[in-house]
């Protein structure tokens, strides 16, 4: 179960995250909790996977070059090219979605040649092409996501 | 800019800020960087743009947010600056980004909208649709089906001999 301390710290915190030498007991006296019931929330939201991390966002292409891409796959062959893409260390958020171009993903690499090289090693382990979908401009104001508690 | 420096700072905290009481000078005890010194970075990077927000990540999915929507539109180029801004004031849309156009793809600006359900995510679309005047315009919705991966954005070090997790 969720305690309204849990539920303050999901939703409170998402950005302007003290940025000072003792961030947890900043946010304590905030709440007026002590500093150890805050890292033990944390923890607890954290082993039961509420919370990926505590962290920046740091807006796309400032460190590295990333792009999404699209493969159409057949149904019978999802599954096995899913596993094969998501083997990839540069992979991340692989998901399967309603569409003809049905498995999207995520590739982040150090350069523009790194991409392309792992885009082609991709289209040569599995058979299936690849179509990029770059950023051009990103126009998302990112506030953190207001987490509605009433029906949870 | 980012200097060579604030990228090491960077990769070291994009993975989790330690729940310790003083998570600042344990990333900088890595980086053989004084914590006065990173949590300058920190400010300036943010007050710069470079970190969008520091903060709880959440993990939408595990809190009953179970409909994962990205709906795409083909919006005439030169209406796409103004619609992606219209779009991102809606609480409910998680990102809105220009795409380019494929030959098999027509669609240009994405958003995402994560809801409790499909149905809630419909009605936020019809919303976001009859507000935006955007019913008019092409578009699909691809609702999420199986995650087979989620990991926040890790982004590789520039140089590989410096890669810590892989």
């Amino acid at each position: 179960m969720l305690t309204p301390l849990h539920k303050s710290l999901l939703n409170d915190f998402q950005r302007d995250f003290p940025l000072s030498s003792r961030p947890y007991q900043d946010i304590a006296n905030t709440l007026g909790v002590s500093e150890d019931d805050v890292l033990s929330a944390l923890t607890e939201l954290s082993d039961n996977h509420l919370i990926s991390r505590i962290g920046p966002i740091i807006p796309p292409n400032q460190l590295g070059v990333s792009t999404l891409v699209a493969m159409a796959i057949p149904e019978t062959q999802l599954q096995a090219v899913a596993d094969k893409i998501s083997a990839y260390p540069e992979v991340n958020h692989n998901y399967e979605r309603e569409h003809t171009f049905n498995l999207w993903f995520v590739v982040i690499a150090s350069n523009a040649e790194h991409l392309q090289a792992i885009l082609d090693a991709m289209e040569q382990e599995t058979g299936y092409k690849t179509m990029q979908l770059p950023l051009l401009d990103d126009f998302f104001i990112d506030l953190g996501f207001n987490m509605d508690f009433h029906n949870a | 800019m980012l200097d060579a420096r604030d990228r090491q700072l960077l990769e070291q905290i994009q993975t989790g800020l330690p729940v310790c009481p003083r998570p600042y000078a344990e990333i900088g005890t890595t980086l053989a960087m004084p914590e006065a010194e990173v949590l300058e970075r920190l400010t300036q990077l943010k007050q710069q743009g470079l970190i969008k927000r520091m903060g709880v990540i959440v993990k939408h999915h595990q809190l009953g947010y179970r409909a994962n929507a990205m709906i795409v539109w083909n919006v005439p180029d030169n209406l796409v600056k103004q619609l992606g801004r219209q779009i991102s004031q809606f609480a409910f849309v998680t990102l809105c980004y220009q795409r380019p156009r494929q030959a098999e793809w027509p669609y240009n600006l994405f958003c995402m909208i994560h809801g409790k359900d499909r149905e809630t995510v419909l009605m936020q679309l019809e919303q976001l649709k009859s507000s935006c005047d955007l019913a008019r315009l092409d578009h699909n919705i691809l609702f999420s089906r199986r995650c087979f991966k989620q990991r926040g954005a890790v982004y590789q070090p520039k140089n590989p001999t410096s890669l810590t997790h892989g």
